[in-house]
């Protein structure tokens, strides 16, 4: 109701709530991002729904998951979740200092996910449970690896960000930056939080 | 100018929101990680309760850190793109599990 009125009359305040519209059209155009990879994370799932039970004679989830790493892995990542929102706030309230400081938080945790799978992946295939394995290894490796990588590209993101943040500051054109990354980022939390009920706990059930 | 800063505060959480959803999230990711360690309840108990947690989590985590709402024209417009992706990964996951679970039933 505001936007009709103020788009009416003419002056700053319009700029300003041509500002608000751009940054509403880019989060909405980066949600609608967001479900188309929700859709292909969906069809991973599901090839790992139709071929987990095909272990062509290898080990299954039973024998390969270890819980209590992967519930290190799901924590570092759902606090990683819970500093961006930290850095969020800080956004908000103008404090760029403390916004960089939750995003390197954010960065380390985030790092120290990733490495953490590497690691379990570097495992699997050093014992010869690599991709090749089984029609299970491949759904499995394709569906933890796709969520791995981005990840990784939500790492890179921030670490561009954090360059570009002390030499642009906080501009309407960070903002809608960091905002989306701060979706990106959540989203990806709550993919793991299906993998790891879906793969890892069912798997071991 | 009133309604644009209760406008803010809905759209970007506060602290308290964050920490909530933290400790709640802990608490089901904690609950289902310990039933499956245990090991003390039925294997179909287990997995609807798992399953049930995990849908928990991910709405809690929507609303709480996505601040995804019905009550803005934005929340809106974000929730029935959700909704159709949700319904569009119902047919797909499920159409594709059910069919090929039938599948292999069949040529047992």
């Amino acid at each position: 109701m505001t936007t009709d009125t103020m788009t009416n009359q003419p002056g700053i305040m319009r700029t300003d709530e041509e500002h608000a519209d751009t940054t509403g059209m880019k989060t909405y155009g980066f949600w609608i991002y967001l479900m188309s990879d929700l859709i292909i994370f969906g069809c991973l799932f599901a090839t790992y729904g139709v071929l987990h039970n095909n272990t062509a004679g290898g080990p299954s989830g039973k024998d390969l998951f270890e819980l209590k790493f992967v519930l290190g892995e799901t924590f570092l990542l759902l606090f990683s979740s819970f500093t961006y929102g930290l850095a969020m706030l800080a956004m908000h309230r103008d404090r760029l200092g403390q916004l960089m400081g939750w995003l390197i938080a954010t960065f380390v945790l985030g790092a120290g996910f990733v490495g953490m799978e590497l690691y379990e992946f570097h495992h699997l295939i050093s014992e010869g449970y690599g991709p090749d394995r089984s029609g299970f290894l491949s759904s499995f490796f394709a569906l933890v690896g796709t969520h791995g990588l981005h990840v990784s590209f939500g790492l890179l993101w921030m670490l561009i960000m954090l360059i570009q943040l002390p030499i642009k500051g906080l501009t309407d054109k960070t903002r809608p930056r960091i905002l989306c990354l701060s979706l990106f980022w959540h989203f990806l939390d709550i993919v793991w939080i299906c993998v790891f009920t879906f793969v890892y706990l069912m798997g071991v059930l | 100018m009133s309604t644009s800063t209760t406008h803010d505060q809905q759209g970007h959480g506060s602290l308290r929101s964050y920490i909530t959803g933290l400790l709640l999230s802990i608490i089901l990711t904690a609950i289902p990680f310990g039933m499956v360690m245990a090991g003390s309840f039925s294997k179909t108990v287990t997995v609807i309760a798992i399953s049930v947690m995990a849908i928990l989590q991910i709405i809690l985590q929507l609303t709480l850190f996505m601040h995804m709402n019905l009550k803005t024209r934005e929340g809106r417009d974000s929730g029935s793109f959700l909704f159709f992706a949700v319904v569009t990964l119902t047919l797909v996951v499920g159409g594709s599990v059910w069919i090929m679970y039938n599948l292999h039933i069949n040529l047992m």
